[in-house]
């Protein structure tokens, strides 16, 4: 019997501050061996629970991608107890990751579909291993467009600099950014992420939507994508339910019947439409 | 089989002598199950224990692994409990919540070896309640006074005497290896009068029930059915099928072990999410969800009510909260669909 609550070690090998506020930081783990890298095989929108030994876990979500080998990466806001300590470890320490948990975006229904990617705030990371993953050489020719609108309150806010300075330049994805309010030297548009869906308008012909951000961003959002076409089917949602087992066994993160650990954390908004909104 | 009351401590001797024995034992005013040393720490006349028999599996506080972390690495040891047990004088319903929970701790993903490695390792051995109490109601609940759901052997108290039925292969073979007499016909008379004159003569109706609960998630019956609940959670804990937890770390430093304890859903700490928001934040949603997660969640995925009937809630509430009382109220609600 494999025994679900005992943890990978890993090495945290970077810890760096992602955004100005500096309360998000992003780490960088990597296998201790070939043998545990083989052992942990996930994919985009998968989570796992990340533990300081002495502190306890939490769950993130998995922001690297299967097609970056070697390590896995977090990012990470500073919270509570174990997010805090994780901000404060020294690069080389041991860390834990229990995991792979949860389901993952629905990539192979998303093959010769176009793809609209909407995230809000620091909840981009698993849309950047999304992203990540269906823009690798060998996976690109099965999707049509790739669209990602990305917004934050500050330019300083943004996630993954260096990824949006290259998806800027790339032809194979139409990189959107958008911050709350004009600042000097921005290049990207101004406005929240509702209104700016509704401006940039993707079709929704042949097109699925993959929206992760903060309860107001979503609840804005979803007229825009009704009005635009996209049937409940086709939009497909992330939750972050408070969470410890992550198995489906602690009770904690239920929506309804549903374990969002276990069941989700992806679920498609047809899905959600079912259940109560608890959440 | 039979067996004499008198030659039940004799019999419990023998079996420690090769198996961890649990039985109620006296603590104070009420009974407990705990590992018995002697075969006459066990008393079997003191009704439904005061915790369910859950704790011996699932215990309330129980270690996961202990590590020890390093630059170089982390040393994790998980010993799972593997000890032969046999836990003696269980009650049915009990034994019934085991059969629930094994649903939980070996879902349709994943295994919990601490839980299912005691639960493959035990023999469970009940005695059927001849005078069941004014709060239970497991026959409202597809119990029974002499349900033998979940149990190898079940015993029934016909005065000096229990007659021995053996329900699982487990079972027979303890009895048989225990060396029991036959029953005669007047022995197995003796025991099914006893079994017939056993009544539950509480009844909850739960005709409908799920029916409602299925559509009935916004109505305004949520906002008055709560109102009494002082969200303690005492009815979580004692309740055999409540599986909440939480998972801990206990260390100094890198040494230590991470643990887990039992949680519970009437808690507001127990779902508030690190950003401040909260999808149960008041006890009107965690009351709601216990009732749902028990007579609807359940049902959904395990095709079971996860209420065994045994009246701890009920016995135990410091306000007489009465589950019975609440799900007629429910069931007597208007349906209503929308938030
Ligand atoms: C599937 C999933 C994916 C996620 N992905 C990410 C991600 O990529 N990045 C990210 O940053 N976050 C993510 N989260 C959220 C993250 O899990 C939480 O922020 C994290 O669990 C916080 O852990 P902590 O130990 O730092 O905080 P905790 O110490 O648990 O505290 C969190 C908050 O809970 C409250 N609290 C806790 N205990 C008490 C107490 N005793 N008294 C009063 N208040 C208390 C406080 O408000 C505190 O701020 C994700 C969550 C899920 C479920
Ligand atoms: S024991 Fe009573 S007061 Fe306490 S949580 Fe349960 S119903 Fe509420
Ligand atoms: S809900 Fe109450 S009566 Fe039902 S099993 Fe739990 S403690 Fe017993
Ligand atoms: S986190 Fe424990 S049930 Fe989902």
């Amino acid at each position: 019997m494999k025994n679900p609550y005992l943890p990978l070690p890993m090495k945290l090998v970077k810890n760096f501050t992602e955004t100005e506020d500096k309360l998000i930081h992003t780490f960088t783990l990597q296998y201790l061996s070939e043998e545990d890298e083989k052992s942990f095989s996930y994919m985009p929108g998968q989570f796992a629970e990340v533990c300081v030994f002495g502190k306890g876990e939490a769950p993130f979500g998995i922001a690297s991608s299967p097609t970056e080998p070697g390590f896995l990466k977090f990012s990470v806001a500073k919270v509570g107890v174990v997010s805090t300590a994780l901000h404060l470890m020294e690069e080389g320490t041991i860390v834990g990751v229990r995991g792979p948990l949860g389901n993952y975006y629905p990539v192979e229904e998303f093959k010769g579909k176009n793809v609209v990617i909407i995230g809000g705030g620091f909840a981009f990371t698993t849309l950047r291993s999304l992203a990540t993953y269906m823009l690798h050489p060998d996976r690109r020719g099965d999707y049509g467009d790739i669209t990602v609108i990305y917004g934050a309150r500050n330019p300083g806010l943004l996630l993954y600099k260096e990824e949006l300075a290259a998806w800027e330049k790339s032809p194979d994805i139409n990189l959107i950014t958008t911050i709350d309010r004009a600042v000097d030297g921005w290049t990207g548009r101004v406005g929240f992420i509702p209104a700016v869906t509704e401006e940039v308008a993707p079709s929704s012909d042949n097109a699925y939507a993959i929206i992760c951000g903060p309860p107001v961003m979503i609840k804005f959002t979803m007229p825009v994508l009704e009005k635009l076409g996209f049937p409940p089917e086709r939009i497909i949602m992330s939750l972050e339910n408070r969470m410890k087992c992550g198995i489906g066994m602690c009770g904690r993160c239920n929506v309804g019947g549903k374990y969002v650990c276990k069941d989700g954390p992806v679920f498609t908004r047809a899905q959600l439409n079912e259940l109560p909104n608890e959440y | 089989m039979i067996v004499s009351k008198k030659e039940i401590p004799s019999f419990l001797d023998k079996l420690i002598s090769d198996y961890q024995v649990f039985a109620p034992v006296q603590k104070g005013s009420y009974t407990l199950f705990k590992q018995i040393c002697s075969g006459t720490d066990a008393v079997l006349d003191g009704g439904i224990t005061k915790l369910p028999v859950k704790e011996i599996f699932f215990p309330q506080s129980e270690k996961l692994f202990s590590y020890n972390v390093t630059n170089e690495g982390a040393k994790l040891e998980a010993p799972v409990d593997d000890r032969k047990k046999v836990v003696f004088g269980v009650r049915p319903c009990d034994a019934r919540s085991l059969t629930l929970l094994d649903n939980v701790f070996n879902n349709d993903k994943y295994q919990d070896p601490y839980y299912l490695t005691r639960r493959n390792n035990t023999i469970l051995v009940g005695i059927g309640c001849n005078s069941p109490a004014s709060t239970c109601f497991c026959t409202s609940v597809n119990g029974g006074p002499f349900d033998t759901k979940g149990l190898d052997l079940l015993l029934v108290d016909t005065g000096d005497a229990y007659v021995v039925e053996p329900v699982s292969d487990k079972g027979k073979e303890l009895a048989e290896k225990a060396g029991f007499a036959a029953a005669s016909d007047a022995d197995k008379a003796a025991a099914a009068k006893v079994k017939e004159e056993a009544v539950v003569s509480c009844r909850v109706n739960t005709d409908g029930l799920k029916a409602k609960l299925d559509v009935n998630f916004y109505d305004p019956i949520w906002d008055r059915i709560h109102e009494k609940c002082l969200g303690c959670g005492a009815c979580t804990y004692l309740c055999p099928t409540c599986h909440c937890f939480d998972i801990v770390d206990d260390a100094v430093d890198c040494n230590g072990c991470r643990v887990r304890n039992w949680d519970s859903c009437a808690f507001p700490l127990f779902t508030l999410h690190g950003s401040g928001h909260n999808p149960r934040s008041t006890n009107k949603e965690r009351y709601r969800n216990r009732i749902m997660h028990k007579f609807k969640y359940f049902v959904d995925n395990f095709n079971e009510i996860a209420c065994v009937g045994c009246g701890r809630c009920i016995k135990n509430c410091p306000v007489n909260m009465d589950i019975r009382v609440v799900l007629e109220d429910i069931r007597g609600s208007e349906a209503r669909l929308d938030s």
